[in-house]
């Protein structure tokens, strides 16, 4: 199986030891890793500012970077279902088909296909709170949602569990939005500045010292906040928690 | 002539300004949001449930011509006069004439949504009647002239002492008191009077059901039977989408609406209306007002299943944080963001980007609308139209030119970080960058992910 390793722009531009982490942890698991260098965006910012129209050179760019690929892993909730809901091609259908049905977030790709039950090497002694990212929940169901009566499950959770010596704190919103939101952030600056700090809050209130999540559009954004704040507590991607070995 | 709102953005930049009050307004409505949860705990099948009146609303909203006509025949044969209205103007005029004909200059009515959404207040008001709201949030809104916040509770954006000062200034209470029970005690002697000397009443309708031609109106204040019954004339005024096929659709519907609005199990009134009493008149007004365009509409027709129950706006973490004022429209929150822009769609450009996509709304929706999915599907709307502020669309131009050309963006992206190490005062300067107002910017890194791996498979293989 070939894996196309999807890394989002800001996280190739902004967090590239997100992307290191993310190689490292499928090559540890035997995973043949293929990064195609010219892909782009998944055009989300584009299509969810109301433009889904301009987002069709990315999604071509898209389809010719991952054809060869049987799979498409990627280190975020948000891009992965926009691809899933929205990769759209008129020259080749098919193939925007077959990658919407094979793309996956991290986290899913390691519990449901590679079916992770440990990961002896990894040790992280600190205390984490999970940010659970709204795409990731509530659009790729990487965890019930506290909306739902519905059991409780947590994808994210189950992985970092298998991390020895993590402790896991409990938030009273578990599942509330950061804010960040997308062009959100910057065009209803003043209530996305404000749930980000709410959601720094709850994570402080519960003596977090690493907050981590999914998706690193939602922990920029909280990390804005916590520097800002000069608060003495930092936001890794999970791969980086899983990958930790000190 | 109204005067243009301020948009969502700023009317909420300045609402959260007041960073205590914001906080206040939050845990409120997030208080409601968990006791909808509890209540929702309380009933195993809540998800079945869920699902059952969905269908119901699906298959009512597919044959919507035929209950109508069915309602219509079953009302006029229980003796109630049917009305129909293709907009606001029309249904106002129909009221106004029934107001007319009674020679009627007093009336009460219970909270309403779709006559806030005619502006049948101020319409009846320069004619002259005096309209007196008989829900308590609404009557407080209405002393302060001010639209309600939020659907089921009107003027949650108040505290006690606000209610205080307006009670002092409009109905005589002592200055400074603001003991809850005190003034509604107050509110309640002024209400009796309006109530006495009413000629007639106006309710709105939660249901209405075809097979049997009556309706019911939910309400924790009884205000809607008490108006209706000291009245010789009820009027009650309905949007079309409040059909329902059957009497025994009431069970689903009134299980999942109080739960849902305020985690009660029901209202404290559910109350039916079948036929006028002896000696009295009832009218029935089904109102369009955009409705039917919305039902052709295949990708927003399943928002007219919404049974309003304001569960989107409680858990809505932009609505909490903004106020219901900030959506500048009669139904604030989410779900007004889906329904406001059918109705105008310049007016209410910016509701469906007033919203971060979390779909948070759409779970604890009762009648499972697909509410974030509409408002992106809005946004695509908005943006094929060109209602769209010019700066966003030119913005994603240059994205696309961007993100299309892999060596312009590796390009830029070497660039862009360059710029941030060598100047990150210009990166973090807030009236450059919005997002530096409150938040500090990412530090860019030496080389991007791609730079790094070049290299490593330069080392391996070379």
């Amino acid at each position: 199986m070939n894996v196309g390793l999807f890394i989002p722009c800001y996280v190739d531009q902004f967090y590239p030891k997100v992307g290191i982490a993310t190689l490292r942890l499928l090559e540890s698991l035997g995973v043949n890793v293929i990064f195609p260098m010219e892909q782009t965006c998944c055009g989300q910012p584009m299509a969810n500012s109301g433009f889904q129209s301009l987002s069709v050179g990315c999604d071509r760019n898209f389809i010719r970077n991952f054809a060869n690929c049987d799979v498409v892993v990627g280190p975020s909730g948000s891009c992965v279902l926009h691809l899933k809901d929205h990769l759209h091609s008129d020259e080749n259908p098919a193939e925007a088909t077959r990658l919407r049905n094979n793309v996956y977030e991290l986290c899913e790709f390691l519990t449901d296909v590679l079916k992770v039950s440990e990961l002896p090497k990894a040790r992280f002694p600190h205390r984490v709170g999970l940010h659970t990212s709204c795409h990731g929940q509530r659009g790729l169901h990487l965890s019930s949602m506290s909306e739902l009566m519905a059991p409780k499950f947590s994808k994210p959770e189950t992985l970092l569990r298998m991390v020895d010596g993590l402790d896991l704190i409990q938030l009273s919103q578990p599942d509330e939005c950061c804010g960040f939101g997308g062009t959100f952030c910057v065009f209803e600056e003043a209530v996305s500045s404000k749930m980000g700090k709410d959601r720094v809050a709850d994570h402080l209130r519960h003596g977090a010292e690493v907050i981590t999540g999914g998706d690193m559009s939602c922990l920029m954004q909280l990390e804005g906040v916590l520097r800002r704040q000069k608060a003495p507590v930092r936001v890794m991607h999970i791969a980086e928690i899983l990958t930790a070995e000190n | 002539m109204k005067t243009a709102s301020p948009k969502h953005a700023t009317a909420a930049e300045t609402f959260v300004r007041d960073e205590e009050n914001t906080d206040w307004h939050n845990e409120t409505l997030w208080f409601v949001r968990s006791k909808r949860d509890r209540a929702a705990q309380t009933i195993p099948e809540w998800e079945a449930l869920r699902e059952q009146a969905s269908q119901i609303k699906n298959h009512a909203l597919s044959n919507l011509d035929n209950y109508l006509i069915q309602l219509e025949e079953n009302a006029r044969r229980n003796g109630i006069t049917v009305h129909w209205a293709a907009n606001g103007d029309e249904h106002n005029q129909i009221v106004y004439d029934i107001l007319r004909k009674h020679n009627a200059t007093k009336i009460v009515k219970s909270k309403s949504m779709l006559t806030e959404e005619c502006h049948l207040n101020p319409f009846l008001i320069k004619q002259g009647i005096e309209v007196i709201d008989t829900d308590l949030g609404e009557r407080i809104i209405q002393l302060r002239e001010e639209p309600p916040s939020h659907i089921v509770m009107p003027a949650i954006h108040l505290k006690k002492k606000h209610i205080g000062d307006l009670f002092h200034k409009h109905l005589g209470t002592d200055a400074g008191a603001d003991d809850p029970q005190y003034l509604t005690e107050a509110a309640r002697i002024h209400l009796r009077q309006k109530f006495l000397m009413a000629d007639v009443a106006i309710t709105g309708v939660n249901f209405a059901v075809a097979e049997t031609g009556g309706f019911v109106v939910c309400t924790n204040e009884g205000n809607a039977d008490l108006g209706v019954h000291l009245s010789k004339v009820h009027i009650a005024c309905m949007g079309i989408e409040k059909v329902i096929p059957k009497a025994e659709h009431l069970g689903v519907f009134l299980r999942l609406l109080a739960r849902s609005a305020t985690g009660q199990a029901i209202t404290t009134f559910s109350s039916h209306f079948q036929k006028p009493a002896p000696g009295q008149e009832m009218h029935l007004v089904l109102v369009d007002n955009g409705r039917t365009r919305q039902l052709a509409s295949p990708d927003f027709r399943n928002s007219l299943k919404c049974i309003r129950c304001a569960a989107c706006m409680n858990t809505c973490p932009v609505y909490r944080r903004s106020g219901g004022h900030s959506y500048h429209s009669a139904v604030a929150g989410p779900i007004g963001s889906i329904l406001a822009p059918n109705i105008d769609m310049n007016e209410y450009a910016d509701l469906p980007f007033a919203s971060t996509l979390c779909g948070s709304c759409s779970n604890v929706c009762p009648v499972k609308i697909d509410i974030h999915q509409q408002l992106y599907k809005w946004r695509q709307v908005l943006g094929a139209a060109g209602a769209v502020e010019p700066a966003k669309k030119v913005g994603m131009a240059g994205m696309d030119a961007l993100f299309s050309r892999p060596w312009l963006y590796r390009f830029a992206g070497r660039a862009g970080r360059w710029l941030m190490q060598t100047f990150p005062s210009l990166a973090n300067k807030p009236g450059l960058n919005p997002w530096a107002i409150h938040r500090d910017m990412p530090q860019p890194p030496e080389q991007s992910f791609r730079d790094w791996y070049a290299q490593q498979n330069k080392k391996t293989n070379g």
